[in-house]
C-alpha cells in the first residue's frame, strides 16, 4: 500500500459550479470514453454505472427565492489515507506514483465492495449486471480501455488511457514529461460551459493550481481529512456550505441527479 | 434402524420420526440452494443491494452469527486454558455450533462477493493494512481449527470407535486439544476484533468511525467483548432449545448458572465500555469530522431509540438478570436474558453494517432504506437449515452432552 508515498505530480480538477448547467455532457463523454455499458433494463438509479454523477441540489427556499445548483461528482482521488485503498483486502486499488490518480484494478477486484462502504463520496460503482452493448455498438468501444466484467467495482480514473497516450506521445518526441495540454479527461473536454479545469495541482504555473487556491474554492467533506484532488468553486455561500460534512436532515438538500 | 450408530445408554427418537423432523429443513435447504445458485449464475443483481447499500442482510447476519459462534472458542478457552471443568458438559455442543456458525458465514461470504473464484487473491496479494485481510486470514484458519476440534467428537461415534486407527487418532487429538484451543482463542480474538475494526476504521463514514488505541479503533475491542459476552449466552440458549425439542435434560442447571454468570460479568463490562465509547463518539470523534452525531438519530426509522434499546434493554437488562443469584436459579429468566443478550449483539451488528450505509455523507444524498430480496433471505435460510440438519445429525449420532447419560439414569 502506497498511500503515504508522495506522488511526483498531483493531477486534479476545479469545477466551477456557477457555470455548470447540469447538461450531463461530462457524464455521457465519460461513459463513451471509458466503455461504461448502457444501463441494464432492470437497473435503477441505485444499481447503474456512472463514473460521473451530476446531482441537483437547491437552497430549499420557496419560489421566487428558490435557487439550484448542479454538483458533478466523480471519484475525488483522495490523497490522505485514501479510504478505498486502505481497506481493499487484495490491493486492487492503487495510486499512480506519477500522477497521484487513484485507480481500480478490475482484474484483481474480488467484488467485496468494502471500498464502496468506505468511500464517503459514493463515487464507486459495482457491476451488478453483465456489461452488454446494443448490436454493433461494440464497434464503437474505445480500444484503449478494457471493459469490466460483472462482479467488480469500477470508478473514475481521470481517463487513465489518455494519460498513457500522452506519456507515449511525449516519449515518441523524446520528452520525459508530458505536455499538460496533451492530457485532458473526457469530461473536461466535453463540458460546453468550460466549467472544468484540469491539470497538475503541484505545478504553480498551471491554471488548475491557481484556481484551486481561490477563496471561493472548496472541497467536498474536507473535514474528513481525505485530501481530495477535486475542487469546487462557487460565489454562493449556500452552495459552498453544501460541501461540508454536517448531514442535518432537511437542510439544503435535494433531489438526486 | 440406525440404533447401532447411537451412543450406548442414550435414547433417541425413532428413525422415521427423525427423518420427519429433518424433512422441512431439507426443503428449506433446497430453496436456499436454488437462491444461491441464482446469485452465483445470474449475479448479485438477484439481491436488493445497490451502490449505496454495498453490504446488506448477508453481512449483517454473518457478523451476528460469527459473534454468536464465539461461544465455541470462549468455552474452549475457559475449559482448556482456565480449567473451568464444569464447562466440559457443553464444550462439544459449543464446538459444533461454532463450526456451523463459521462455515455458514464463510459460505454466504463466498456468495456475497462478486468474483468468488478470486477469493485466493487475498492470500496472494494481501493488503496487510486492511481489516478485511485480517478477518479473511483469521476466519479461514479458525474454521480449520474448528474442523480439528470437531473431528474427535465425530471419531467418538460408536461405530467409528471400533476402527483402531480412528481411536488412536482421536486419543492423540485430545492430547493436543489445549494447544488448538489456545490458537483458536488467539485467532478468534483477532478476527472478532477485526470485524469491529472493519467499520471503526472508516474515516469517510463519521457514523462508524471511532477513535481507538494504536492501530485499532474502539470497535475492535467492543466487538471482542460483545462476542465473548454473548457466546456463552448463545450456548445456554441452544442447549435449552435442544433440551426442549428432544425432551431430555442434557446438562445440570449449575452449568446454565455458570454460563449465565460469565455472560453477565462480561456483558456489564461491555455495557460500561460501550456507553463510554458512545459518549466519546458523540462529543469528540464525530464533532471533529464536522458532524454533530446526535443528528444522525434524526433519520427515521433509526432514531435514538435504537441506541437506548441496544445498550439498556438488550445490554444492561440481561446483564443484571444474569448477575442476580436468585434470577440465575430460574431457567425462564436465564432464557429471557439470553434472548435479550443475543438480540443485543444482533442489533449492534445491524447498526454498524446497515445503519452506517443508510446515513448519507454528502449533503445532497438522501437517507436511504433497503429491504432484502427473497434470494437474500432464502440464502440465509439455507444456513439456518444447514445448521439445524448438521446439529441434529451430531446430536443423534455423537456425544454432544457428556452429562446426558448420567442425567438419564437418575
Amino acid at each position: 500500500m502506497a498511500t503515504e508515498q508522495k506522488p511526483k505530480s498531483r493531477f486534479g480538477m476545479v469545477i466551477d459550479l456557477d457555470r455548470c448547467n447540469g447538461c450531463g455532457a461530462c457524464a455521457a463523454a465519460c461513459a463513451v470514453e471509458n466503455n461504461v455499458p448502457p444501463a441494464h433494463p432492470t437497473a435503477t438509479d441505485r444499481t447503474g454505472l456512472t463514473w460521473m454523477r451530476v446531482y441537483r441540489a437547491d437552497n430549499r427556499r420557496p419560489f421566487p427565492d428558490n435557487r439550484s445548483v448542479y454538483f458533478p461528482v466523480s471519484c475525488q482521488h483522495c490523497g490522505n489515507h485514501t479510504p478505498c485503498m486502505a481497506v481493499c483486502p487484495q490491493n486492487a486499488v492503487d495510486i499512480n506514483p506519477e500522477t497521484g490518480v487513484v485507480s481500480q484494478i478490475p482484474v484483481r477486484c474480488l467484488g467485496c465492495r468494502y471500498c464502496m462502504a468506505a468511500c464517503p463520496f459514493h463515487a464507486r460503482y459495482f457491476n451488478w449486471f453483465d456489461p452488454k452493448w446494443p448490436h454493433e455498438m461494440e464497434n464503437a468501444l474505445n480500444p484503449d480501455v478494457s471493459v469490466r466484467m460483472r462482479g467488480v467495482v469500477e470508478k473514475c480514473n481521470f481517463c487513465h488511457s489518455r494519460w498513457q497516450a500522452a506519456v507515449a506521445r511525449a516519449a515518441a518526441n523524446g520528452n520525459h514529461d508530458i505536455d499538460p495540454a496533451d492530457y485532458v479527461p473526457a469530461c473536461v473536454e466535453a463540458c460546453p460551459e468550460k466549467a472544468m479545469t484540469f491539470g497538475n495541482l503541484d505545478d504553480p504555473k498551471s491554471e488548475v493550481a491557481r484556481q484551486s487556491k481561490a477563496p471561493i474554492v472548496f472541497r467536498l467533506l474536507a473535514r474528513l481529512n481525505t485530501d481530495p484532488k477535486v475542487y469546487y468553486r462557487s460565489d454562493r455561500d449556500w452552495v459552498r456550505r453544501l460541501g461540508d460534512t454536517d448531514v442535518a436532515q432537511g437542510e439544503s438538500e435535494v433531489s438526486r441527479g | 434402524m440406525d440404533n447401532s450408530f447411537i451412543s450406548r445408554g442414550i435414547r433417541r427418537c425413532s428413525t422415521p420420526k427423525f427423518l420427519a423432523w429433518l424433512a422441512p429443513w431439507a426443503v428449506l435447504l433446497g430453496l436456499g440452494v436454488f437462491a444461491i445458485g441464482l446469485c452465483l449464475i445470474k449475479g448479485l443483481n438477484q439481491t436488493n443491494m445497490d451502490n449505496r447499500f454495498a453490504f446488506g442482510l448477508w453481512i449483517f447476519l454473518d457478523l451476528t452469527v460469527i459473534a454468536l459462534g464465539a461461544g465455541a472458542f470462549f468455552t474452549g478457552f475457559l475449559l482448556y486454558i482456565l480449567r473451568r471443568e464444569e464447562l466440559r458438559a457443553v464444550i462439544n455442543s459449543a464446538v459444533v455450533i461454532g463450526f456451523i456458525c463459521y462455515s455458514g458465514a464463510v459460505l454466504i461470504l463466498a456468495v456475497d462477493v462478486g468474483q468468488p473464484l478470486r477469493a485466493w487473491f487475498t492470500f496472494w496479494h494481501p493488503n496487510v493494512h486492511s481489516m478485511l485481510t485480517e478477518v479473511t486470514f483469521c476466519i479461514t484458519c479458525y474454521l480449520g481449527i474448528l474442523a480439528i476440534e470437531y473431528a474427535p467428537i465425530v471419531l467418538k461415534n460408536r461405530q467409528l470407535r471400533d476402527v483402531p486407527s480412528f481411536l488412536l487418532f482421536e486419543h492423540q487429538l485430545h492430547k493436543v486439544m489445549p494447544l488448538f484451543a489456545a490458537v483458536g482463542t488467539f485467532l478468534s480474538f483477532f478476527h472478532q476484533g477485526s470485524l469491529g475494526g472493519l467499520y471503526g476504521v472508516l474515516q469517510g463514514r463519521p457514523f462508524a468511525f471511532r477513535d481507538g488505541f494504536a492501530i485499532w479503533p474502539s470497535t475492535f475491542f467492543l466487538f471482542i467483548l460483545s462476542a465473548i459476552a454473548t457466546g456463552p449466552a448463545f450456548v445456554l440458549l441452544t442447549t435449552w432449545m435442544v433440551s426442549k425439542i428432544s425432551g431430555k435434560q442434557l446438562v445440570r442447571h449449575s452449568v446454565f448458572a455458570l454460563l449465565a454468570q460469565i455472560s453477565g460479568w462480561l456483558l456489564i463490562a461491555y455495557v460500561g465500555l460501550k456507553s463510554l465509547d458512545t459518549l466519546v463518539w458523540l462529543n469528540v470523534t464525530a464533532p471533529r469530522s464536522g458532524v454533530s452525531a446526535i443528528r444522525f438519530y434524526g433519520w427515521q426509522p433509526f432514531a435514538s431509540w435504537m441506541l437506548v434499546v441496544e445498550i439498556v434493554v438488550l445490554g444492561l437488562l440481561p446483564a443484571l438478570i444474569f448477575l442476580s443469584p436468585s434470577r440465575r436459579r430460574s431457567t425462564p429468566w436465564l432464557i429471557t436474558a439470553s434472548l435479550l443478550a443475543c438480540g443485543g449483539v444482533a442489533v449492534n451488528r445491524f447498526v454498524m453494517t446497515i445503519q452506517t450505509l443508510a446515513v448519507p455523507t454528502l449533503r445532497f444524498e438522501p437517507f436511504m432504506l433497503y429491504f432484502p430480496s427473497w434470494q437474500e433471505i432464502a440464502a440465509f435460510v439455507f444456513v439456518i437449515a444447514y445448521g439445524v440438519i448438521l446439529y441434529s445429525l451430531s446430536f443423534r449420532y455423537l456425544t454432544l452432552f457428556p452429562q446426558e447419560r448420567e442425567l438419564q439414569q437418575q
